[in-house]
């Protein structure tokens, strides 16, 4: 079924804050296989310059992943979520993210497109700390297989 | 911040010798818990097959993620990278045995642009199949 394409330009207000730990970037790192020291021990990042344990980049995934989560939920937009895979991602990024930072993300579906039999929607996630600073924005695109079969 | 890479040293076309990275089941469980990605095409076989797929299949931020770590151990600081974008072209089959899959990742250095950031671009591949697209990454260097 297709998308209904009303849903671009939505944009959906932040939740409650998301506290980066050292935990959740240490668990991270160990998920994706990355023994850095930067991303496990404090000492280690700040004699590399940096204020506290460092984020890797593809880490703002953890808290982006479900922004826009309402509005795919949404029967009315009529997405399967079954035959969804990714289909592109990317991180721009003002600073890095840090252990300690406490981060708010508004999701905004920028397009909804078909390609071949595949529906494609792409959500913004602008994301901040809770005091305003920029610190990176993420395009996620999603692929719904056969959505436009 | 220290990129350990120096700008004045680094030349358009530099390639940026390939990284194998494993890939199995465990590592889907894992990344499933870290990422709070529990889509059951990264884990149930059952599932991936009824809707379609080979088998169970790699959260496609998994392989970014490898490639990632290929452009952080170059550059010697994950804060050097400003902007990483990726397309997921084709899927990495991940099956249940003891070997799962190698996704191997190279990169050459594309462009030099102004304040001392380049862009390398990212080839990443798994069997026969190229498994990112359009994958840069845009890097502050020293």
């Amino acid at each position: 079924m297709a998308l209904n394409r009303d849903f671009v330009g939505r944009s959906y207000p932040a939740g409650p804050p998301y506290e980066v730990s050292r935990v959740k970037i240490r668990e991270f790192a160990a998920a994706i296989g990355d023994n850095n020291p930067v991303y496990r021990d404090r000492e280690a990042a700040r004699a590399a310059g940096h204020p506290d344990v460092i984020a890797p980049p593809t880490f703002p995934i953890v808290f982006s992943l479900q922004s826009g989560g309402e509005a795919l939920a949404d029967p009315d937009l009529g997405l399967n979520f079954a035959m969804v895979v990714h289909g592109e991602q990317r991180f721009e990024y003002v600073r890095p993210v840090y252990a300690g930072d406490r981060l708010v993300v508004t999701a905004t579906i920028t397009d909804i497109r078909s390609a071949g039999r595949n529906e494609l929607l792409t959500v913004r996630n602008d994301v901040t700390t809770v005091e305003g600073e920029p610190v990176c924005t993420t395009y996620n695109t999603i692929v719904e297989r056969g959505g436009a079969a | 911040m220290t990129a350990t890479v120096q700008y004045d040293e680094v030349e358009v076309g530099q390639e940026i010798p390939a990284v194998d990275y494993g890939v199995r089941r465990l590592n889907l469980v894992m990344y499933a818990g870290a990422s709070g990605d529990f889509n059951q095409i990264h884990w149930n076989e059952r599932f991936a097959k009824m809707v379609g797929l080979p088998d169970v299949i790699a959260h496609g931020m998994y392989t970014m993620a490898q490639a990632g770590r290929f452009v952080t151990d170059w550059v010697g600081d994950p804060g050097a990278v400003v902007d990483y974008g990726v397309r997921f072209s084709s899927m990495v089959v991940v099956p249940d045995d003891d070997q799962g899959a190698t996704i191997t990742v190279s990169g050459v250095v594309e462009e030099k642009l102004p304040d001392k950031r380049v862009v390398v671009g990212l080839t990443a591949r798994s069997g026969d199949a190229r498994v990112l697209s359009k994958a840069r990454a845009v890097v502050q260097l020293a």
